[in-house]
């Protein structure tokens, strides 16, 4: 690390001299000093701790916090306080998001470790069916996740784009669009086992004490995915400039018309990637499908017809009550766990697909 | 088509806030009417009670007649959806629809009312607005692209076509050169010239020379003060009201000594 103290003694003449305010010109750190920076503080703090003895936690913190002071001082003499300001906070945004980053990496690469062992062709394709120990699969709680969320989307995604445009379009300042949003904002609070015991509360009703059901399971999830569905939906349809709605009226358009073929239409990236999130957010719902739609070891592809296997409530019961031996049962909580991420993943891709299908194209 | 529009003692409120007070105006078929005076007095709101826009706005009204060649457009039973098929509209900011082509926006008006057309009257019809607009030769290549990405005057100029596409008898315009630049601004008044022979056609605008170069007849309102009502001050020929003008204020307005 040289630098050219010559050149930054006279910078810091001249400025002192108040020739600054004529020259735009003003000394700046070569490309290369931060990085050195870097390595330097590496290094030291790496000799430091092989002494004292080595902890990893330690040896990035302690690199990160050297680098930071040095390259703010160093800064500060050759830069001034603002690009000196600038370089501090650019370390401790960065430092922010990586920490930010370190349980989602870890999430990944132990679910990931941990799955693959039974990430096979008989995971997919063999139910629990008699099995006990190793082998089987979880084809049944895969079909019912998809069944059940499924149908809570069919359910949810009709109520909640409808209500979202009766509040946009249609509600204005209203006493009713008033209630409605209070009660959105409500439910999108609720915690998700409540949720479940309302659709097992509903369907005790018709069914019976002890009813358990996937379409059950389906209608606790559509309470947790409406409210936001609506939220999403109502951004979306709020940022539809108001010139796009009077231009249609403009021209004779009655508002219904206006709203199915330009506002919608307008919003409709917007509201399918939020859609998609929505269903994300609900697919990995455990708790109200432990209680109403129940666990079963055999493919059930009837969701009005008694319990149902999903992919979390497997992985929680396979987990929290293994069988003997146990190894065989952990594994494929795990594998259903990384085939719940897999599906989530590719729910978002298909959201981000649909928005860069949809959107409204300038070129 | 071109028709006549009479209103008599319109007086239009937001909610209880009057805005315009007691217009009385007639505008002969096939001309072209520039409404002038400073900002807020009420041209915008009087432009759009024309053609019943005024009224989306939530809590919107308005009293007194305005006819379409006789006929009382606030009668009751009036459907507001028709009269805007009879009357169109362009705006101070062009307005495309994003999510469609050239193409599509210039026949925006028969798809969005389901009108079933045959392939050949469409192209026909998409070619003679925007040929009617002066946008044929810049866009004709282009059709199946999105109208967003024309320049912002050629944009005002594809919302023209849009506008004459459903062949309203009244074309009504606010501001629509404001948004655009000298040369734009130039290519849309040659338009209005020509546009005239076709259509009766009213001009809201802020630039008294562009008045003066397009409309035959001006009105000019103006306001007395903030939260009081705006009027029709005056209302003649283009010429009489720029170099002999009845009223003071008129005067003071066109020579440019106030507002
Ligand atoms: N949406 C609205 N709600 C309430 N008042 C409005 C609305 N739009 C315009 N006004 C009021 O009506 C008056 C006339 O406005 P406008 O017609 O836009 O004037 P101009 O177009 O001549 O500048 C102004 O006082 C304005 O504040
Ligand atoms: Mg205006």
């Amino acid at each position: 690390m040289t630098i050219d103290t010559e050149t930054v003694q006279r910078e810091r003449l001249k400025s002192r001299s108040g020739a600054e305010s004529t020259s735009l010109v003003r000394a700046e750190l070569p490309r290369w000093a931060p990085w050195a920076v870097f390595a330097g503080s590496l290094v030291l703090v790496g000799g430091l701790l092989a002494i004292t003895g080595f902890s990893i936690g330690l040896f990035v913190v302690g690199s990160v916090v050297l680098y930071a002071v040095v390259t703010y001082a160093l800064s500060r003499v050759v830069e001034g306080g603002r690009k000196a300001t600038d370089r501090l906070v650019t370390i401790v945004v960065t430092s922010a998001f990586a920490v930010a980053l370190i349980p989602l990496i870890s999430v990944l690469v132990t679910v990931i470790g941990n799955g693959i062992a039974r990430f096979d062709a008989e995971f997919f394709s063999s139910s629990m069916r008699g099995v006990v120990g190793e082998g089987g699969g979880a084809y049944h709680a895969i079909m019912g996740t998809l069944i059940i969320t499924g149908l809570a989307a069919v359910m949810s995604i009709p109520i909640g784009l409808l209500t979202a445009v009766y509040l946009v379009e249609y509600g204005g300042r209203t006493r009713l669009s008033k209630a409605i949003t209070f009660f959105v904002d409500v439910m999108t609070g609720i915690p998700s086992i409540v949720a479940g015991l309302f659709a097992f509360a509903l369907f005790a009703l018709f069914f019976g004490p002890g009813v358990r059901m996937g379409f059950a399971g389906a209608v606790a999830l559509s309470v947790l995915m409406i409210p936001v569905v609506v939220r999403a939906t109502e951004e979306m349809l709020k940022i539809v400039p108001n010139e796009l709605r009077e231009a249609a009226y403009a021209l004779g358009t009655p508002k219904w018309r206006t709203i199915v073929k330009i506002v919608i239409p307008t919003s409709i990236a917007g509201i399918a990637s939020g859609v998609t999130l929505a269903v994300a957010r609900v697919i990995g719902e455990t708790a109200p499908l432990l209680i109403i739609a129940g666990l079963t070891t055999s493919v059930n592809l009837n969701p009005f017809d008694g319990r149902m296997a999903t992919l979390p409530v497997f992985s929680y019961t396979s987990y929290a009550a293994p069988g003997v031996p146990r190894d065989p049962y952990i594994d494929r909580a795990w594998a259903a766990a990384l085939v719940l991420i897999i599906i989530v993943l590719l729910l978002n891709l298909v959201a981000r697909l649909i928005a860069r299908l949809f959107a409204p194209k300038t070129r | 088509m071109a028709k006549a529009i009479e209103a008599r003692n319109l007086n239009i409120y937001y909610g209880s806030f009057l805005a315009v007070e007691g217009v009385t105006m007639s505008i002969r078929p096939k001309t072209v009417t520039a409404l002038i005076g400073p900002s807020g007095c009420g041209k915008s709101t009087y432009l759009r009670s024309i053609n019943r826009m005024h009224e989306v706005i939530p809590g919107a009204r308005v009293e007194g007649s305005l006819e379409l060649d006789g006929k009382d457009l606030y009668a009751p039973g009036v459907d507001p959806v028709g009269v805007r098929r009879q009357i169109g509209m362009v705006f101070q900011r062009p307005n495309p629809f994003p999510t469609m082509s050239i193409y599509d926006n210039v026949v925006a008006g028969q798809r969005l009312n389901n009108k079933k057309m045959r392939k050949d009257a469409t192209d026909e019809l998409v070619e003679r607005s925007l040929r009617g607009a002066n946008l044929w030769n810049e866009v004709k290549d282009r059709l199946d692209k999105p109208g967003s990405g024309l320049s912002g005057g050629q944009q005002q100029r594809l919302c023209i076509a849009r506008a004459i596409a459903v062949q309203p008898d009244v074309l009504l315009m606010d501001e629509p050169c404001s948004a655009l630049d000298p040369i734009s601004t130039l290519a849309i008044e040659d338009l209005i010239n020509e546009l005239k022979a076709e259509y009766t056609i009213v001009i809201v605008t802020h630039n008294m020379q562009q008045a003066a170069r397009v409309s035959d007849f001006t009105g000019f309102f103006n306001i007395e003060g903030t939260g009081k009502p705006g009027h029709l001050i005056e209302m003649d020929e283009t010429k009489t009201i720029f170099s002999q003008p009845k009223e003071k204020a008129t005067e003071d307005y066109v020579s440019g000594r106030f507002g």
